[in-house]
């Protein structure tokens, strides 16, 4: 898969307890937003790196809905994810709250998804508030990365 | 990343999550990391030793002070962690795009029978 996007990711810290992500899309903010609250679309691409499924795929999108994806690796130990819908428009808006069992539990972390029409595509915008600015410290200092960052050697070996 | 796995045993324990939010505020030394967990010198000492197998923390040699203080590469990872998410953030992304103009293309959005004809 050719891995050069002219639609760059930005991701960027926001005060003390903020983490934004924003990224274009070549498609109508329906499609996107469906993307993201369709189990069986998010299957497809929220799989992370080689090796990973993710055999459970819970997603019950409506306000008051919960969440629940569960990875999982032949030789690695598996986690999940659970969370829950605040708010959702269709098309334009995710609210949801989430946190990682990796086993140990991380503190909640509060995210807004927005859809916005961009020309012919979609300008998405993700806002993750972590608690307050210690839980962000303490969040991105405990290790946590390190399954991640491990995970995502491999993602980027699988793509280039 | 052959210490995931130990890092993962090593974060599984709340007492060892807590003494690394404990290092993360600056280094401490064993007797000031028990007092606050109200656990003996040697139960802090194993976890501290569990942590220490896994290159999340390290002592530094002060006269008689043993403080522990969190590991070089952890700090790094700090620094690391945005880096971190923004690759992965994009490797997804990017197979997302796929899957988009796959769906403009048959405009019906299905689920991808792995197996199946496509």
């Amino acid at each position: 898969m050719n891995t050069t996007s002219n639609k760059p990711l930005s991701l960027r810290t926001e005060g003390d307890t903020h983490i934004v992500v924003t990224r274009r899309f070549n498609a109508t903010p329906e499609a996107v937003y469906r993307a993201h609250t369709d189990p069986a679309i998010i299957q497809q691409w929220l799989l992370g790196p080689d090796g990973w499924t993710m055999p459970v795929c819970i997603c019950e999108a409506r306000p008051g809905g919960s969440f629940r994806y569960e990875w999982a690796h032949q030789s690695k130990p598996g986690f999940y994810i659970t969370g829950e819908f605040h708010a959702l428009e269709p098309g334009r808006r995710i609210v949801h709250v989430e946190r990682m069992f990796l086993p140990f539990q991380t503190p909640d972390n509060h995210v807004e998804t927005r859809f916005d029409a961009d020309g012919d595509g979609t300008l998405m915008t993700m806002r993750m508030t972590l608690p307050d600015a210690e839980t962000r410290k303490q969040m991105l200092s405990s290790g946590m990365e390190k399954g991640m960052e491990a995970s995502y050697v491999r993602l980027e070996s699988q793509l280039g | 990343m052959q210490s995931l796995d130990s890092s993962f045993a090593a974060l599984a324990d709340p007492t060892r999550r807590a003494i690394l939010a404990r290092l993360a505020l600056g280094e401490a030394t064993v007797l000031e990391l028990a007092k606050p967990f109200e656990m003996t010198q040697p139960a802090i000492s194993r976890h501290l030793k569990v942590l220490e197998s896994a290159g999340l923390i390290e002592q530094r040699v002060d006269g008689t002070r043993r403080p522990r203080r969190l590991a070089k590469p952890a700090l790094d990872n700090i620094d690391e962690f945005l880096n971190t998410l923004r690759r992965a953030l994009a490797a997804n992304y990017d197979r997302l795009d796929q899957i988009l103009a796959d769906v403009n293309q048959n405009s019906t959005p299905t689920h991808k029978n792995p197996g199946g004809p496509r």
